[in-house]
């Protein structure tokens, strides 16, 4: 019922979307889709991202065209902003590790997903983290990287996608020893 | 004689300059001054006929003395009095209006009004800036320019609002009207740098180029290198939405060329460094648009640090500045020498806090006009209260314009804004949250409010606090404002705010209404109470065919009627079609409905033509 009218001559203008004007297709796909945690690497598990909606969140409340009543140029221009803004923000999280005195802290917007994220973690903290994959979680070291989500759970860091990770992560924990090895044997 | 009547009405829309300067986004085109009595433009019909006859006697003496007449009411009121008046009315208007670009055709215009140095055409409905209607849907200046362009050699001044042009419309308004002085183009689209350039080339005596909420192709052209060489005429040149890039050099050359210029927005490809060279140039400047604000992307070594306050000072005469659309808020406290003159200050690109706006806009004292952005939050519009007694216009856009986002302006804000600015003519505020009581209190505080707009962002959202319907915080507004012209209304409303709004609302012109209503019966009451109305824009509302139908004997009179997503059926807007003959009714449908045809009605869009329907429709739009 509430189709668009875009100002873009293109396809994409009779498609009935979820988001903001001046939103792209991409962003709004890859909330919905599991991405491997490695895309270079092919040796593991195949079945790593066909299954579309599992973990993803409801979709977020959908977006009446045309309200509120701002121009689109001013939506926009305000849009880029706000994604400059929380980009520069920084999403500081504590991170523990089992054994060690004391906490770290580091920002996760600055990483650009998951093999930064756990390249940086190797060198903070000196250790070994090991292959992520699906089914088996973190094996070849005796580290497992883990964080508390919105919910209060401790997860597997590499589930979700990384724009997902982000926003729901609170705090990091590095696991280790048989808590650890617990997690890599297929809960 | 009838006919006379059918068009007097048609115009009788009401004209009034701004109080402050033209910055507003919905503005009535500025009148002419009555033309000087000395001047050759007048008809001097005594130096053609030496001896007039008696009856022409008083027609020449009319002329001159409605000469003095400039308001389009009193026009209109003069064309009535008798034929002879309608004659010389026509003879001698000089600047004509035309509210709805197909209330009239072009030739018909131009066959009453033969002298004409100045148009304004206003085009699509308001509605259309929100994607609610179809792209192409119309509201072409080509005729009018093919027309105009035979008729007014002597034209000097074009104002379009919410038009289409093309280039080649452009290139033919350059050919045809060889003194052309001003073109103001608010809204508008359908043309590309190659249509300025023409502009830029052909028009030799061109003053104001103002380009204003306008899109512009980027076809590539350098049209700032068309401006004639040596010394220009320009006084006022805005492009500060022409998402373009600019040939800097070529700007720098044209200020520089261009004595009178008073007024400069420019778009925010220029940064900071440029600006300052431009403003170097250029000290007599009264409208500044500054632009980004901020250094450009190829920094470093091009960019030196100017003394950007210096550049500020020297400009004495500096009373209207905005921009900063790509805002470094450290560069702010360079504005600051001119605060202390400034009447009219627009933020509402800049994505500033509290602490950022309070050193600038406590040093504001004359301020009239205010535009920010909600990232300012209730504390930075305190400071406003505080600062600027004498604000007469406020707007408050979100910086996050989402239905659930955070919301940092709330009722505290606009309480304090009632408080301290008691001169206030005319809000707009959009927020997350609202109270009856901060609304009541604001039509209390400032009873010379003519426009109120507040936009609740989420739909349907009652009193925070009570939890009640803001039926009684507009009901407020209706009552105690008596001079209330505009009404823009939001949040959850039971037909009751009608019932206040048909009561109260004599002088409203202007209502727009969005996801608010029970029944017919709230619909009704506006159309059977506001006498004065003159466009009606209401969308996703519970009204149906018998409240359309109760409007009937004042659907003449208006300028337009949109409803969208409402419960309106074909069959209705059929029976008003039938009733009503001089009326267009268009229905639009919205992709993937034109082949439905359970007689649900996506967009009814209504207005009176006297040259009936028109011709150049496309798919998506039927004309009952």
């Amino acid at each position: 019922m509430n189709a668009m009218y875009e100002k873009n001559i293109d396809l994409e203008a009779t498609e009935l979307r979820l988001g903001l004007p001046g939103t792209s297709k991409k962003e709004i796909t890859s909330r919905s889709k599991k991405r491997p945690l490695d895309e270079s690497t092919e040796g593991s598990s195949s079945n790593n991202d066909d299954r579309l909606e599992c973990s993803a969140p409801p979709p977020s409340k959908a977006q009446i065209v045309g309200w509120p009543p701002i121009r689109s140029y001013r939506k926009n221009s305000l849009h880029q902003k706000k994604e400059e803004a929380e980009a520069k923000a920084g999403v500081y999280v504590k991170v523990s590790m089992d054994g060690a005195p004391y906490l770290r802290k580091m920002d996760l917007n600055i990483y650009e997903g998951y093999q930064q994220l756990l390249e940086a973690l190797e060198n903070m903290f000196k250790i070994t983290i090991g292959k992520y994959s699906e089914r088996e979680g973190y094996k070849g070291s005796e580290y497992a990287p883990t964080y508390e989500d919105k919910d209060g759970d401790w997860m597997l860091v590499g589930d979700v996608p990384w724009e997902m990770f982000i926003p729901s992560c609170k705090r990091l924990r590095i696991m280790k020893g048989s808590e650890a090895r617990g997690l890599t044997c297929g809960l | 004689m009838s006919e006379n009547n059918h068009l007097h009405h048609h115009h009788q829309n009401h004209c009034s300059p701004s109080p402050a300067e033209t910055m507003s986004e919905d503005d009535e085109p500025g009148r002419p001054q009555p033309p000087d009595p000395g001047s050759k433009k007048t008809r001097n019909c005594a130096a053609v006929h030496p001896s007039p006859h008696p009856d022409r006697v008083l027609e020449i003496v009319l002329e001159h003395v409605l000469q003095f007449l400039t308001a389009r009411r009193d026009r209109n009121a003069a064309s009535l009095v008798c034929k002879s008046w309608y004659r010389t009315e026509a003879l001698t208007r000089s600047h004509v209006f035309i509210g709805n670009c197909y209330s009239v055709s072009p030739s018909r215009v131009t066959a009453r009004f033969p002298r004409v140095r100045s148009v304004a055409i206003k085009g699509r409905p308001r509605f259309a800036d929100f994607n609610l209607m179809p792209l192409n849907w119309g509201a072409h200046f080509g005729p009018w320019v093919a027309t105009m362009g035979k008729a007014y050699p002597w034209l000097e001044r074009v104002y379009l609002k919410r038009m289409s042009l093309t280039d080649r419309d452009l290139c033919l308004l350059g050919d045809s009207f060889v003194g052309f002085k001003e073109l103001e183009l608010v809204c508008c689209d359908g043309f590309g740098t190659g249509g300025l350039a023409a502009i830029a080339s052909k028009c030799s005596q061109l003053r104001v180029l103002d380009l204003s909420d306008t899109e512009v192709m980027n076809d590539g052209v350098d049209w700032i290198s068309c401006f004639p060489e040596g010394e220009t005429c320009l006084e006022s040149l805005i492009f500060d939405y022409v998402e373009c890039p600019i040939n800097f050099e070529a700007l720098e050359s044209l200020v520089a060329r261009s004595p009178a210029l008073k007024k400069l927005r420019l778009n925010r490809e220029v940064s900071l460094g440029q600006l300052y060279r431009l403003m170097v140039r250029a000290p007599q400047l009264t409208h500044l648009g500054t632009g980004a604000f901020g250094p450009s992307e190829a920094q470093g070594a091009s960019d030196q640090e100017y003394d950007y306050a210096s550049a500020f000072s020297a400009c004495k005469s500096l009373v209207c500045l905005s921009g900063f659309r790509e805002i470094v808020p450290e560069y702010l406290p360079a504005i600051y020498p001119v605060c202390a003159n400034l009447v009219s200050l627009n933020l509402s690109h800049a994505n500033i806090n509290v602490e950022q706006l309070k050193p600038i806009i406590c040093q504001c004292r004359k301020l009239q006009v205010l535009w920010v952005l909600d990232s300012v939050c209730d504390e930075g519009l305190k400071a406003v209260a505080a600062a600027c007694p004498d604000l007469r216009e406020l707007r408050v856009f979100p910086f996050d314009p989402q239905e659930d986002a955070e919301g940092p302006v709330s009722e505290v804000g606009l309480q304090a804004i009632s408080e301290g600015c008691p001169k206030l003519e005319s809000i707009l505020y959009f927020c997350q949250r609202m109270t009856n009581a901060a609304v009541i209190a604001m039509s209390k505080n400032c009873p010379d409010l003519v426009v109120f707009r507040l936009c609740i962002m989420g739909r349907h959202q009652p009193d925070y606090v009570t939890r009640e319907p803001m039926d009684e915080g507009f009901g407020a507004i209706v009552m105690n404002c008596k001079k209330l012209t505009r009404l823009a209304t939001s949040g959850l409303m039971t037909d009751r705010a009608f019932a206040y709004i048909g009561k109260y609302g004599k002088l409203v012109r202007t209502l727009s209404v969005a996801f608010a209503g029970d029944s017919d019966t709230g619909l009704k009451y506006v159309l059977e109470g506001c006498h004065n109305l003159q466009k009606l824009e209401i969308r996703d509302s519970p009204f149906g065919d018998a409240a359309l139908l109760s409007g009937l004997h004042h659907y003449y009179n208006m300028r337009f009627l949109w409803m969208s997503s409402c419960h309106l059926s074909r069959q209705g807007c059929r029976e008003v079609a039938r009733a009503l003959p001089r009326l267009v009714v268009e229905l639009l449908s919205y992709e993937g409905n034109e082949k439905m045809d359970d007689g649900a009605v996506d967009v009814l869009y209504m207005y009176r033509s006297l040259d009936g329907p028109r011709n150049d429709t496309s798919e998506s739009v039927t004309i009952l």
